[in-house]
């Protein structure tokens, strides 16, 4: 089973903090492992996903799109979860941890929003603080996550320094861990960071992979072809992916290419990328040739980010999943078509890999194969970047 | 050969004397300045000088620092350019030199290569703030060959028996942080400070020096009388921003220790 007992996922992820956080790491995996075993805290954290977040959430076999990629697409619907995204799976497991663990205050970081409004909600729900690290340029373009956030209760906090994008709002988060970790649990929100959290955050998001499981064991008597995700940090994508690793299924991450995987503008870290160091893991990385961290690109803030999980290293790596981008106007048109053939906004991050299983993907494997894809969030945040992107005529 | 840092501990007790240690970022405003920084804090009684190498994503730092890394890359300071630098101090001072740098770069560059190409510029060990002692195992053995100083941390927040673990990993001195938190001058250091330092004496013979927060000559006193060693970053980071440009920079640098080290 991995993570070994060290956090690896083979070379990939471990702990590489500042000591200050190492007992507290410590303290939260063994509470995690715990939990895990706790029938109550199992109980309850269903129920809530249930009754709280819409689980379980539809696949729905998009009629359209299929017509007319004259392949079967199924759409495992996250976007119908409370606060419209995937998010909200692990917030509620690890505001759970929290409570667990006598925390009174949470802190998170956040790209496009979705993970501080998914914590912001969750705190609500608690009756925790909640400090919510965002970048000024995605504050810019997510302004109704950070209204919605503010009206929850939770403090959203400008991060002003390096990319003023997640990159940095998580370096922040980090810096504030650091300073409160007595007093606060850092919900990471991406399957990224220092171990154990990869690991939680993935259990956390595998009921996506889990319902899908057994959804396409009663719709079609037999599991999906392809699988197809979108991955920054790679949480839906994990979440998604994680219960078919020991299947045959053919597992497919789809990056953001931003501008173009040949420019400097993107946040291709698998495709495109190198192995280092970034946030207490290690895994693929955009760095320049001395080991500075890029600043990364793409058109949606949550795919935004230049590392990537470990276990996706690991999937790469291993060749147990296959990793592609797509760029910005690509996916606005994945977007385009989804809300046009299917009357479904989705989310710009999800419609990546939107775009990749219908015009990439569809079309080079035979008509018999059936593709599932991770409808990760809805689109409303992204309303003004569709916008102001058609007044540009992109 | 003997370690320049194991040496500099040795001469310090002999004396009765504690060590202090300051923190200046390579490359901040530019790596010719750094040089005659370092001259200047030797001659102003610094016992080991810690180089800050400039990093994209500093975590463990507080602002001061953070925005010394961002001037250090913006002069385009490399850790290449900053080892060429220090094989050109060598020439001149035996005072020990420590890099504080980030793991990406470390492994970026090549552990092998690192500690080979630092030993041979001169430096004389590494404070790693995001290497835990968990991950530094490789670091640590090849280091040990080149008798290359592995310099671990320590915080408030470690226990009895991360306190073995981290000591019995350390070679050099333990960096202990003063304060839950990232570096920067605070104004009062914790309450708890003697008491903790006394718990991880009575662990460990290795040399014991503390940083973070540490700004004023009260404070530097107050902590060497706990310790092996004071250490100061911010403080001297912020005379460096403040002065950028003008032409007693150095000389400042120079009072401000003086008047740090209570002398």
């Amino acid at each position: 089973m991995l993570p070994d007992k060290f956090g690896k996922f083979g070379v990939f992820g471990g702990k590489f903090v500042p000591e200050t956080l190492m007992m507290a790491l410590e303290e939260l995996e063994k509470e995690y492992r715990i939990a895990q075993k706790d029938a109550k805290f199992k109980e309850e954290l269903n129920s809530l996903l249930e009754v709280y977040a819409g689980r379980p959430t539809p696949l729905y076999l998009a009629k359209n799109i299929s017509k007319k990629s004259g392949r079967k697409i199924y759409l495992k619907r996250e976007d119908l979860l409370h606060t419209g995204a995937h998010k909200i799976n692990n917030t509620l497991g690890q505001a759970l941890l929290a409570v667990r663990m006598g925390k009174k205050r949470i802190i998170a970081e956040t790209g496009a929003g979705q993970h501080g409004l998914a914590t912001a909600t969750s705190a609500a729900l608690f009756g925790l603080s909640c400090d919510v690290y965002m970048g000024e340029e995605d504050i810019g373009r997510q302004a109704l996550n950070v209204f919605k956030m503010r009206l929850l209760g939770a403090r959203v906090i400008p991060v002003s320094t390096g990319s003023k994008t997640l990159k940095d709002a998580t370096s922040e988060a980090i810096r504030d861990w650091v300073t409160n970790v007595r007093t606060t649990y850092y919900i990471i929100g991406s399957a990224i960071g220092p171990h154990p959290y990869p690991m939680i955050v993935r259990d956390f998001q595998s009921v996506i992979g889990k319902e899908t499981k057994k959804q396409f064991m009663k719709y079609e008597k037999r599991l999906p072809d392809y699988m197809v995700a979108c991955v920054g940090g790679g949480s839906n994508a994990m979440g998604f992916f994680h219960p078919f690793f020991k299947t045959g299924v053919k597992l497919i991450g789809v990056e953001a290419a931003g501008l173009g995987l040949n420019t400097e503008k993107h946040g291709a870290s698998l495709c495109k990328g190198s192995v280092g160091i970034l946030h207490g893991t290690k895994s693929y990385l955009l760095q320049d040739k001395f080991g500075q961290v890029k600043i990364a690109h793409s058109i949606s803030a949550g795919l935004d980010y230049p590392g990537t999980g470990p276990e996706h290293s690991y999937y790469k790596e291993t060749g147990r999943a296959e990793y592609a981008a797509i760029t910005d106007k690509e996916a606005l048109e994945g977007f385009k078509m989804l809300t046009e053939l299917e009357g479904i906004i989705p989310a710009l991050e999800s419609s990546h890999a939107i775009y990749y299983a219908i015009k990439k993907l569809a079309p080079k494997v035979s008509k018999d194969k059936i593709i599932a894809v991770c409808l990760s969030g809805r689109g409303d945040k992204d309303i003004d970047i569709i916008k102001s992107s058609r007044l540009k005529g992109i | 050969m003997i370690n320049r840092i194991d040496l500099k501990f040795k001469e310090l007790k002999k004396k009765n004397k504690k060590a202090f240690i300051a923190f200046i970022m390579a490359g901040d405003p530019s790596l010719a300045i750094t040089k005659q920084l370092v001259f200047e804090m030797v001659d102003s009684g610094v016992d080991i000088i810690e180089l800050g190498v400039p990093f994209s994503d500093p975590i463990a730092d507080g602002p001061a620092i953070q925005k010394a890394s961002g001037r250090g890359l913006k002069s385009k300071a490399t850790l290449a350019g900053v080892l060429n630098m220090v094989k050109n101090i060598r020439i001149q001072t035996q005072t020990p030199i420590v890099f504080l740098i980030y793991y990406n770069l470390v492994f970026h560059y090549g552990l092998e290569k690192f500690v080979k190409d630092a030993t041979q510029s001169g430096v004389d060990g590494v404070v790693i703030p995001d290497l835990p002692p968990e991950e530094s195992k490789e670091l640590r053995k090849i280091a040990k060959k080149n008798r290359f100083s592995v310099i671990p941390l320590l915080a408030p927040t470690s226990p009895v028996d991360r306190i073995k673990k981290v000591s019995s990993a350390a070679s050099g001195f333990i960096y202990y942080v003063s304060l839950t938190g990232t570096t920067g001058a605070r104004k009062k250091l914790p309450k708890e400070l003697g008491e903790n330092l006394r718990n991880i004496k009575k662990i460990t013979r290795m040399p014991v020096c503390v940083g973070f927060g540490i700004s004023t000559p009260a404070q530097v006193k107050e902590v060497q009388k706990h310790a092996d060693g004071a250490i100061v970053g911010s403080a001297i980071i912020k005379i460096v921003e403040n002065n950028a440009g003008k032409k007693d920079l150095v000389k400042k640098v120079g009072r401000f220790i003086k008047i740090l080290k209570g002398a």
